[in-house]
């Protein structure tokens, strides 16, 4: 997949790229604003704001069976940043486009309407040890109901998952695995998985892939055709989108075969007293009014990144991912967790510095306008696997620059000074 | 920006005040914050309606443990209801410098160990001969990166 094989030599002009973003001019006391958070939310251009700002001025009004003007613009062009998601990840057919709230909504979906048919007592989920918790839980939760086991695929010390212990996994459970839940870039570690022979191993005993996206989709070619995987899901707003927005693509049968996930207005055909009848996809689960101007941005951000390009945002990122792994492991004290080279992980650096507790880190590089996340970052199987109760964590995207990095270790470098005495 | 982490906080952190274990402790009570992992103990001794010794135990980021320090170095030897009428204000200007409404809760982790071990205290007659250990929480979560 073009994750980790993109060697393209596109590049991006990021000077024109931070000109799209207004937040990036803002300060943080007298420093510019240095912002390494983006695996927890991107910013946004200027286009996708202004197609939220668009929408709630001239033709906000519900989609669907509004019999005016407006209501049938909105309805058009919610159908169409449907079929821009659907370009965007190479889905064949929009029908297997379902908007959501975000990732964990899409997982939460499967889990629900596709777990309640389809998983029976002894049945076996696998996940892996560097899941997020929304790829946890929800499976964890529909186990406990449908009496089913949790299996998970062990994490290597350099972040990688250990596929012979998960081809252990299949030999030993074979057709009792119902499906396999993985991640495809680990939000803690960076690590791009194998997804494609993690799929490919699971459809060998009958079982589906379900693929979070929410880190990959945002940073590099995706399709679904290449991942050959049953689900994928993923937010809008870690990929310029606005926050409330998601998606869950899955394959057409599969999604027609399932019962809905929530029940209410816009998912029926016909409803009685005591039963109804359910839409056709994608309306059989998306219940209720949907977050039009938020998908309507969300297409817009497609746009954007597809006129960047998305093998030229991958480009860029490995550049910036080798430059900060050479910077950072040149900090005295500084533990960087996760794959060694820029080629098998994305820009997303975990680290720990002396014993500086990270949430000191975090709070010592917001005072230089620096802005990193602390703490266990929704893995907490995974710091376990590490011995670790938190990380730093720093994320790049197209906007970020190898001056931002530099500011990162200067303020690493006075956190040490700091703490030295 | 004036920092946080100047060289008072820094120095109680790291030359923490009445940091320790007592023998015979009127009370001692722990919580932990499972989501950054920060851990205080105390144990406290309560005689003749003040609060006579106190020592607190932990780990954590440098607020929490700090912040232990100054307000353990600021309430032993006072009357308990002094110390108990002793406030999140109280701590904050302990400390001196404002705080990021993320990072109050490290500062305030200290502040409610010592008002839940006052009121155990309180609930067991004010000098139980026993140690009470009200609370206790899982220390393998512990930071050990």
């Amino acid at each position: 997949m073009a994750l980790d094989t993109a060697a393209s030599t596109a590049t991006l002009d990021v000077v024109a790229v931070r000109a799209d973003f207004p937040i990036l001019g803002e300060t943080v006391g007298d420093k510019p604003l240095t912002y390494l958070d983006s695996a927890a939310s991107s910013q946004k251009p200027e286009a996708v704001i202004r197609a939220l700002d668009d929408y709630y001025r001239r033709y906000n009004a519900n989609v669907h069976r509004g019999i005016y003007q407006i209501s049938e613009r909105a309805t058009a062009a919610y159908e169409e940043a449907r079929h821009k998601v659907a370009r965007f990840i190479g889905a064949a057919d929009n029908r297997e486009v379902i908007f959501t709230r975000g990732t964990t909504e899409s997982i939460n979906l499967v889990a629900y309407a596709w777990g309640r048919a389809n998983v029976r007592q002894g049945d076996v989920i696998i996940v892996t040890e560097m899941e997020h918790h929304s790829n946890l839980v929800p499976w964890q939760i529909m186990a406990q109901e449908r009496g089913a086991l949790i299996e998970a695929i062990p994490v290597t010390d350099e972040g990688r998952l250990d596929l012979e212990a998960y081809d252990r996994l299949l030999a030993r459970h074979g057709g009792r695995v119902k499906l396999v839940a993985v991640t495809h870039v680990s939000n803690t570690l960076g690590t791009v998985n194998p997804v494609r022979e993690v799929a490919d191993r699971a459809r060998a005993v009958g079982a589906l892939t379900l693929v979070d996206g929410a880190q990959s989709v945002p940073h590099g070619p995706v399709n679904v055709g290449d991942l050959g995987c049953d689900f994928l899901a993923f937010s809008g707003h870690k990929m310029l989108g606005p926050m409330g927005i998601g998606v869950l693509w899955g394959k057409r049968a599969i999604l027609e075969a399932m019962p809905p996930f929530n029940g209410g207005g816009s998912m029926i055909k016909r409803v009685a007293l005591k039963e109804s009848t359910y839409a056709d996809l994608p309306n059989k689960f998306e219940a209720g009014t949907p977050s039009t101007g938020d998908a309507i941005a969300l297409g817009v951000a497609t746009d954007y990144l597809t006129a960047l390009g998305m093998e030229a945002v991958r480009a860029h990122e490995r550049d910036l991912t080798a430059y900060a792994l050479d910077r950072l492991r040149a900090i005295g004290g500084l533990t960087l967790y996760g794959p060694p080279t820029a080629e098998e992980r994305t820009g997303v650096f975990s680290f720990t510095l002396d014993d500086i507790h990270p949430h000191d880190l975090a709070s010592i590089l917001d005072e230089d306008g620096v802005c990193v996340r602390a703490g266990h970052h929704c893995t907490q199987p995974l710091m376990d696997r590490f011995g670790l109760t938190a990380t730093a964590r720093a994320s790049v995207y197209v906007y970020n620059t190898p001056e931002e990095i530099d500011r990162l270790a200067a303020a690493l470098e006075r956190a040490k000074a700091i703490f030295a005495f | 920006m004036d920092s946080f982490y100047r060289e008072n906080i820094m120095d109680h952190y790291r030359n923490p005040r009445h940091r320790g274990r007592l023998d015979a402790p009127t009370v001692s009570h722990e919580e932990l914050n499972p989501l950054c992992g920060d851990m205080i103990h105390m144990d406290l001794v309560i005689a003749d309606g003040r609060l006579a010794d106190a020592r607190f135990d932990g780990h954590g980021c440098a607020i929490s443990q700090a912040a232990a320090s100054l307000l353990l170095e600021d309430v032993v030897g006072k009357g308990l209801a002094e110390v108990r009428a002793y406030d999140r204000d109280d701590l904050f200007e302990l400390l001196g410098v404002p705080l990021s409404p993320a990072r109050m809760k490290c500062a305030l982790l200290s502040l409610g160990v010592l008002r839940a071990g006052l009121h155990a205290a309180t609930d067991n007659g004010g000098s139980a001969a026993t140690p009470v250990v009200a609370a206790t929480a899982d220390r393998a979560g512990s930071r050990s990166g």
